[in-house]
């Protein structure tokens, strides 16, 4: 069944759209990401104009998102102050990436750009995660393992503004957590994804903060910072399609679910491996599409519209 | 189509004595773009009045219809490769093109209507998207309006329909162009053409209006008038969806 969609003024089929919504809402589902990095390239492939799919991606995370948050808040395992710290980051970050993603749009490189931060961003989170969910996996596989130390004293802890941060335990600079917030801002307007992929290891890694609420708080701030997003994409380039984001949205929320009752059954540490092994593949094949010679070298776009 | 051949004859007898005339009419002049739009086939058809009685020595006519959608300015990119990545890199622009077109004829283009008559009155695709205005600083601008061609009769955006019109007694013709799914809004431009030794003798304008309908119209207009209120709409609709979603599938479990 062919729709047609409003504002990316293309025809598409609800099926696919469907079938994408839910497939990116099942591996969300299982590897608790919010698959905006699947969605907005997937777009891309069946012909939805990058600028409407990355706009549309991002509306798409606020309802994944929110669906998401709210076990977290019944586990009290969201860090509000933390989440607040990183979210005020997060709006600058979005202001900056919007005005990136008009200028580099009018430089008709917004194709490139999107492509190659797909490439760098997954690649290198990729390969991380996929070195460091098989060390787990290994070290689950003995008996006994090592203890990681509590905690470390870095260059982090001896910067000024510090601030407590209860629900997390932690009691550190507020630059860290801005700089975190205004990077994933960023990535959030010019990628179309909630940054996630980059939050949670930022907020582990960089910010020593338990795991426990790293996921609630992203999930947190990602509400607030793709909801945003979303609302200045509408307003300066025109281009958050309401129609692609619904069909998006009920196939993601339905596929949550159920990925969420395959995730339940699968190793952590094998998932961790897989969900690696997905991302690494997304940057693959769009790193081949910019190396290997296009079939078409010529493409057309309409002045003023997307 | 009988009914549409008796309207063809009303038509003829209406028309004042002159030189060979056409004239012609649409199945329909509106089309409206709603979710479900998939795309329309438009049936074009109309008669020849001739200025002498039809002998065996008659000439021969040819008739040429082409439908011209909104112009609007584009950019066509090349890409090149820059330090081992395929990226654009060169760029014609051209003022105004149509965002669709079709050439439906008799025979053969070529056959039936001289360069010179083509040019002045840019009746084929070629002519139609005014090559000349193509600005950009590169060598070959013919290979991106190529290129502009070749993509758009790609996705049917253009058309070129050789024996497409179907003549009936040298008097009465029909035929039918299909409107892909992916069409602009605006008013689109039907010419036909009556040609006669390679000149065209007379011709006859109409037009069909392609807007959009129903919510698609009001979102549409919502989402460029007041964007504010449309990006709200849309964050609205993303809470309530995420939220009604875990609510419901929380009490189906429970």
């Amino acid at each position: 069944m062919q729709i047609y969609l409003p504002i990316a003024e293309v025809s598409a089929n609800a099926l696919t759209l469907l079938g994408i919504g839910t497939g990116v809402g099942m591996l969300s589902g299982m590897f608790g990401v919010g698959g905006g990095f699947l969605i907005t390239p997937l777009l891309f492939f069946i012909g939805i104009p990058p600028a409407v799919a990355v706009a549309t991606g991002v509306n798409q995370v606020v309802a994944s998102s929110v669906s998401g948050v709210l076990a977290h808040f019944k586990r009290k395992t969201v860090d509000l102050k933390m989440g607040t710290v990183l979210l005020l980051g997060g709006l600058i970050g979005s202001g900056i990436g919007i005005w990136l993603f008009r200028l580099l749009s009018n430089l008709g490189q917004i194709d490139l750009a999107v492509q190659l931060a797909y490439v760098v961003f997954l690649g290198i989170i990729g390969a991380l995660m996929f070195q460091e969910g098989l060390r787990a996996w290994v070290r689950t596989s003995r008996p006994n393992p090592r203890r990681r130390k509590l905690h470390t004293h870095t260059w982090i802890h001896a910067l000024p503004f510090k601030m407590k941060f209860r629900t997390s335990g932690l009691y550190i600079s507020v630059i860290p957590p801005i700089l975190i917030g205004i990077a994933v801002g960023m990535l959030a307007a010019v990628m179309g994804v909630g940054g996630g992929f980059i939050m949670v290891p930022a907020m582990i890694y960089l910010l020593g903060m338990p795991t426990k609420v790293v996921v609630g708080t992203s999930l947190f701030q990602i509400i607030f910072v793709a909801g945003f997003t979303t609302v200045m994409h509408a307003v300066t380039s025109f281009s958050v399609d309401i129609y692609l984001a619904l069909f998006l949205i009920i196939g993601g929320v339905v596929g949550a679910q159920v990925g969420t009752q395959i995730g339940m059954k699968l190793k952590a540490e094998a998932l961790r491996v897989l969900l690696a092994v997905l991302v690494l593949s997304v940057a693959g094949k769009i790193a081949l599409d910019l190396l290997l010679m296009p079939e078409e070298l010529y493409s057309i776009r309409v002045v003023g519209r997307h | 189509m009988r009914v549409i051949l008796a309207l063809a004859l009303i038509l003829l007898a209406a028309l004042p004595a002159r030189a060979s005339e056409i004239i012609g009419a649409l199945s329909h002049n509106r089309v409206s773009l709603t979710a479900n739009f998939s795309g329309s086939e438009i049936l074009i058809f109309g008669a020849i009045r001739h200025d002498t009685p039809l002998g065996d020595d008659a000439p021969d006519y040819e008739i040429i219809v082409t439908i011209e959608g909104p112009r609007h300015p584009v950019s066509i990119w090349r890409k090149a490769r820059r330090l081992g990545i395929w990226t654009n890199v060169e760029a014609v622009s051209m003022g105004s093109v149509p965002s669709f077109h079709a050439v439906a004829t008799t025979a053969p283009l070529e056959q039936i209507l001289s360069p010179e008559e083509d040019a002045r009155h840019r009746i084929s695709t070629a002519h139609a998207i005014r090559p000349e205005q193509a600005t950009g600083s590169v060598a070959d601008v013919d290979s991106f309006t190529e290129a502009l061609m070749r993509l758009r009769s790609a996705d049917g955006a253009y058309q070129s329909l050789d024996r497409w019109v179907f003549l009936d007694r040298n008097v009465l013709f029909r035929t039918t162009v299909a409107l892909p799914a992916n069409l602009t809004e605006g008013a689109y431009t039907t010419r036909m053409y009556l040609v006669r030794d390679g000149v065209v003798e007379h011709q006859f304008r109409t037009a069909i209006f392609v807007r959009k309908e129903g919510l698609e119209r009001w979102l549409h207009q919502l989402a460029y008038d007041r964007p504010l209120a449309y990006g709200f709409l849309a964050l609205i609709i993303a809470l309530v969806a995420g939220w009604g979603a875990s609510a419901m599938f929380r009490f189906v479990r429970s």
